[in-house]
């Protein structure tokens, strides 16, 4: 049998405190995040945002500030451009774009073509949203995180006691704001593709804690002698392998996207991994403590 | 116990069976299927979305407001010729969403309210002011969706597309998907033009026409227009033609002074077609009119010979020819050095219909054919790389035990693609990222029971003791876990654009699927295993 870590006996629970700081740093930042995008400050994808985005495959490789000179002269204004050179794709994106919607991103195109005629390109992709859908979108963006988090709050207090669900909840909630600060601190699109990978680990997140409660809840009834804080404690270790493993296969397969599943979905598995990460500290760090400060010595004995 | 056993061994194969069944239509192997197999047989399987396949995803805003007003200038030249043969001396204006009608008497009163019973009355102090009533207004919009949507299914069909989605979306939005199509700037103008064809008679008579610039550069139009508004004649408009310099490219307009009343709109064409004029080699179209519309171009024609007739579409001048005689027979012709293409799609708006009103385009996502290959070769690559990884880690791991999760993921595998071909499931690339994560969760349930059962070995059970109670234990931890998952997954679904729909879907049935490969898959080894002989000791 190969272990792990024989026989864990970590005293988690006493390094709540140390544990709360880390998460509240991670946490405040996430919500500076949250209202940094609220009132636009943020760097928001043209989903969201409305505008055009264009990206395009040359046949040669292309020096990103000469097509920043190309459209400058062309009276393109406030453009972002990046690129990934290795395969000789650049991005170009115009926010809240005044021109009538389609004729945007013929002018780019149209400028492109004459500016670079020795060197080809293809489309790859557009993207046009005006500013009804992106409003549209992030509304429903904001409502689909409130009905996750309603969800989660409901199954978690219907099968276990409502203070699980707190503990519960409260640690989705702080990976996908730790998961959102670090996104914003890194400057990253925060897009439609980023909420999903942001709801998917809030239910991965979640997957984590609920394993983590069960051995805890089991535990409670065995051990009525001991301390919460101990039976805690104990359950803590019992599974932490069991936590670390399925963390590793879900880090594997996102790695692997990360590496080789193609750019479009290189943030999202970049999302995946910080949060499978901050997932499973959480449920080992956050959860419990919570639910131990919540729940006062020891009202458990019923359930 | 036997028993048991081989019924859930019975329903593993099955399901199998079924998936690959399901599934072949997405294999090369399909092809070389018999003929019996390719009819009776499911053939569609996954089906590939926008992003994956390449194609256009369009979302358009019908705009109801201008389709009132599209259909109160209507009821304006109605009034206008009923009040003529009425002999009744009446000046009447469009203006807006309003018509005004000068002077103010109950003759006129009466006649308006008797024959124009969706006129409302709200004013008559300064001449009648009337206005479309608040019903027949909505009626207009509803009607106004439905027609653009079925315009645009027209016009769609007749330029050949294969499996286009066309749907309405709320009240007044139109949602148009085209797989596959190359060249998406000649798909968007061929859906997006309103084909709002109109003649109308040249005003060369004004003084205002004489000032009139020869021609100018596209930038200076909104200062002429607002150099001229309060020159010409309230009943006149400027227009442009649009001319392009064959050599240097430039693109200059020539203002046009117009009478704002159209003599006649394209309701009255019966058909148009593509011609060239071998003289020149440029394409036309040419137009014919039904019976009643050809009598209506024959009077107008008639009554206003050696003067400029324009034609118009979308409000461009196309060309303003002088009229040199009567013309009867019903044709008339549309030129402006079109390519071939243009004429095409030219001739299929006007066959199909003018759009019932503008349309705005609020999104547009156009993904080229490229892009979607190489993001499928990319997720097929990190799908493989992604499964070996997970699949060496168990057996490192949990040596034989690990081989058995290994059997219960490619299970899983297999059941997922099968499941997502037999719903006809669209995937799409966050899609293929759902898969890939479901492969890494699915171990997860198998992970769950190991750790139980090798707490069970470590309070001194047997094997296969410890393989029913861990396998009983574990199991509220499993179902709860993965219902957690279900919940978002389902909040993705239901919020959720195209894309990320497909990755709602291929997330909730790699869990659901999670689930019964890992209680009854292998459950069903480990009691296979247990049956031949009781184990000494579990490779766990």
């Amino acid at each position: 049998m190969i272990e792990l870590i024989k026989n864990p006996n970590v005293n988690f629970l006493g390094k709540k405190y140390i544990a709360f700081v880390f998460s509240g740093i991670l946490s405040v930042i996430g919500i500076i995040a949250i209202v940094l995008i609220a009132t636009g400050h943020a760097n928001l994808g043209i989903d969201f945002a409305g505008g055009t985005s264009i990206q395009l495959k040359f046949e040669k490789p292309v020096v990103l500030h000469d097509i920043r000179l190309a459209l400058e002269r062309g009276g393109l204004k406030d453009f972002d451009l990046q690129d990934l050179p290795t395969i000789n794709k650049i991005l170009i994106r115009v926010k809240k774009s005044e021109q009538e919607l389609g004729q945007g991103s013929e002018k780019i195109t149209d400028i492109l073509r004459q500016g670079f005629p020795e060197n080809k390109y293809v489309v790859d992709s557009t993207t046009v949203v005006g500013p009804k859908v992106g409003g549209r979108l992030r509304a429903d963006a904001a409502k689909a995180v409130a009905f996750a988090v309603i969800g989660i709050l409901i199954y978690v207090a219907f099968r276990f006691q409502f203070k699980f669900g707190i503990g519960a909840t409260i640690a989705t909630f702080h990976d996908v704001l730790a998961v959102l600060g670090l996104f914003y601190i890194m400057g990253k699109e925060i897009n439609l593709i980023l909420v999903t990978a942001l709801l998917t680990i809030a239910g991965y997140s979640l997957t984590d804690t609920v394993v983590v409660f069960d051995r805890i809840r089991e535990n409670l009834k065995l051990k009525q002698r001991e301390s919460v804080e101990t039976v805690m404690n104990s359950s803590i270790n019992e599974v932490l392998s069991r936590t670390i493993i399925t963390s590793t296969t879900v880090l594997l397969t996102s790695v692997a996207l990360f590496f080789f599943g193609g750019e479009v979905i290189h943030d999202f598995s970049l999302a995946m991994i910080i949060g499978v990460i901050i997932g499973t500290y959480s449920s080992i760090f956050v959860a419990s403590p919570i639910v131990l400060l919540w729940g006062g010595k020891r009202p458990f004995a019923k359930k | 116990m036997k028993k048991k056993i081989y019924w859930r061994l019975s329903l593993i194969c099955a399901t199998v069976i079924l998936a690959v069944v399901f599934f072949l239509p997405n294999t090369p192997a399909f092809k070389y299927m018999p003929e019996w197999w390719k009819e009776t047989m499911p053939d569609k399987g996954i089906v590939l979305g926008l992003d994956l396949q390449g194609g256009l995803h369009l979302v358009f805003e019908v705009e109801g407001d201008k389709a009132v007003e599209i259909t109160t200038e209507r009821y304006t030249s109605r009034l206008k010729s009923l009040l003529a043969t009425k002999k009744l001396n009446a000046k009447v204006s469009a203006n807006g969403l309003n018509i005004t009608v000068n002077p103010s008497n109950d003759a006129i009163k009466n006649i308006i309210s008797e024959d124009f019973p969706s006129l409302a009355l709200i004013e008559s102090q300064n001449g009648l002011v009337y206005k479309i009533s608040d019903k027949e207004a909505r009626w207009i919009k509803e009607n106004a969706t439905d027609q653009a949507l079925e315009t645009i299914r027209n016009r769609i069909d007749q330029f050949g597309v294969a499996e286009p989605t066309i749907v309405r979306q709320g009240e007044n939005e139109i949602v148009v998907q085209l797989p596959g199509v190359k060249d998406p700037k000649r798909a968007i103008d061929l859906i997006g033009k309103t084909a709002q064809l109109e003649f109308k008679l040249v005003d060369d008579e004004d003084k205002a026409a004489a000032e009139l610039p020869q021609s100018i550069l596209p930038s200076e139009e909104e200062n002429l227009l607002k150099q001229f508004a309060e020159k010409i004649p309230v009943d006149d408009e400027i227009l442009f033609e649009k001319k392009v310099n064959m050599e240097t490219g430039e693109v200059r307009k020539i203002p046009v002074l117009l009478k704002k009343q159209a003599s006649l709109t394209g309701d009255i064409l019966s058909d148009a077609q593509v011609n060239i004029d071998s003289r020149f080699n440029n394409y036309y179209v040419s137009l014919s009119f039904n019976s009643s519309g050809a009598k209506l171009f024959e009077e107008v024609t008639g009554a206003n010979v050696k003067r400029r007739l324009a034609i118009i579409l979308d409000n461009t001048v196309y060309s303003a020819p002088v009229i040199q005689e009567k013309i009867s027979g019903g044709n008339a012709q549309i030129t402006g050095n079109f390519s071939m293409e243009e004429a095409r799609d030219l001739s299929i708006v006007l066959r199909a219909g003018a759009l019932p009103a503008p349309m705005k385009m609020l999104q547009n996502v156009t993904v080229g054919p490229s892009l979607g290959r190489d993001s499928i070769e990319a997720g097929k690559i990190a799908g493989i790389i992604g499964t070996i990884a997970v699949v060496i880690f168990m057996i490192f791991y949990y040596r034989l035990s690990g081989v058995i999760a290994d059997f219960a993921l490619f299970l899983n595998i297999i059941l997922l693609l099968g499941a997502m071909a037999s719903l006809n499931a669209t995937l799409t690339l966050p899609g293929i990222a759902g898969v890939i994560l479901a492969i890494g969760m699915a171990v997860d349930s198998n992970v769950l029971m190991f750790e139980r059962m090798r707490d069970e070995l470590r309070a001194g059970k047997t094997p296969r003791a410890a393989v029913d109670s861990g396998y009983h234990k574990a199991f509220w931890t499993i179902f709860d876990s993965h219902v957690t998952t279900l919940i978002t997954a389902a909040v993705l679904f239901q919020f959720g654009t195209g894309p990320i729909k497909g990755f709602a879907v291929t997330l909730s049935l790699g869990v659901a699927i999670n689930l019964f490969t890992a209680l009854i898959g292998t459950k069903s080894v480990f009691d296979i295993i247990n049956i031949k002989r009781e184990l000494k000791k579990l490779s766990i």
